[in-house]
């Protein structure tokens, strides 16, 4: 078997059982590990794909935020996980049944699939916008081709998707975002601000009386 | 077996796809697993743009799936986002009796 074959079969083992584990386990920190798991399979199916630099940016956005944001809210919310897990086996057969047949359908289409005479036109011709960036030995490697039209054609779709990641940032911190009440904190222009007058007060005090 | 092509990275994609309904399906109650069934369908159908852009020697398929991580992410963290604050306010995180608008 050519390795590039066996290397395909593993990742995209890997990839199904950790998908399958992430909705089967019973704790959802184990859930969020294979989640871990099933991406880090994605991106050699990326690299396998020549699509490197989507690879390691699925990784270092996937494995290095967004899991472990998933990881930190599955720890900081204090709720029964056990409770939650219930009605699991009386979706059962409703939820196999319908991946069953979302599967057969799409092993049905793509079995009968084939590529358009536009396609294979593409194919022929590929892209004339960028003609020097088809997979090529000798031309730019993934990352330099993909900056040679992230940055031209694209430079748009790029900036919306930062603004996308603005908006989404800004919505996360004004919801999350709450005034605690009762926090004694420092406030230096008011302490700055104080005058001996209102500090300190004399006063006379009677012999042998006190205050 | 025949060389690997695009049909085999489509059925890879089509079954995480399928897994992700299915959570979906089972974990009626947890949002969380919920929002990791979702992960797993963005990442099935960026499986299939990267198959594509590869299969057509054409990188906009690259650029695309970039941009579909883009939102899931932003997806994400908005999402945990709304389930803090909603057990800040409920308590618990179960979705079966999230009916606050209705009462």
């Amino acid at each position: 078997m050519p390795i590039g074959t066996a290397a395909f079969l593993l990742f995209s083992a890997a990839a199904i059982l950790s998908g399958l584990m992430v909705i089967a386990s019973r704790n959802p920190v184990h859930s969020v590990l294979f989640l871990i798991a099933a991406f880090i399979s994605a991106a050699g199916l990326f690299v396998l794909m020549g699509a490197e630099y989507l690879a390691m940016l699925l990784l270092v956005v996937y494995v290095g935020a967004v899991a472990v944001l998933f990881l930190f809210v599955v720890m900081m919310l204090d709720v029964d996980f056990v409770e939650l897990k219930q009605g699991f086996l009386q979706y059962m057969p409703v939820a196999a049944t319908v991946a069953v047949v979302v599967v057969v359908e799409l092993i049905m289409a793509v079995a009968v699939w084939t590529a358009p005479s536009d396609a294979e036109i593409a194919r022929a011709h590929p892209a004339p916008r960028a003609p020097e960036i088809v997979a090529d030995p000798a031309g730019p490697n993934n990352i330099e081709a993909l900056g040679l039209i992230l940055y031209t054609d694209y430079a748009h779709y790029f900036q919306i998707a930062g603004i996308v990641l603005l908006v989404a940032m800004i919505g996360a911190i004004v919801m999350t975002f709450r005034v605690r009440e009762g926090v004694r904190r420092q406030d230096v222009a008011r302490q700055v601000g104080r005058r001996r007058e209102e500090a300190v007060e004399l006063v006379k005090v009677k012999t042998g009386q006190g205050i | 077996m025949a060389e690997i092509g695009l049909g085999h990275y489509l059925v890879v994609a089509a079954i995480l796809f399928a897994i992700g309904m299915a959570g979906i399906f089972l974990n009626r109650k947890n949002v969380i697993i919920i929002l990791m069934s979702i992960e797993l369908m963005l990442l099935a159908v960026n499986i299939n743009l990267v198959a594509f852009a590869q299969f057509l020697g054409d990188l906009t398929g690259q650029v695309f799936a970039f941009m579909v991580l883009t939102v899931a992410a932003a997806e994400a963290a908005v999402g945990l986002a709304i389930l803090v604050s909603y057990f800040r306010n409920r308590g618990d995180i179960s979705v079966a009796d999230a009916n606050l608008m209705k009462n």
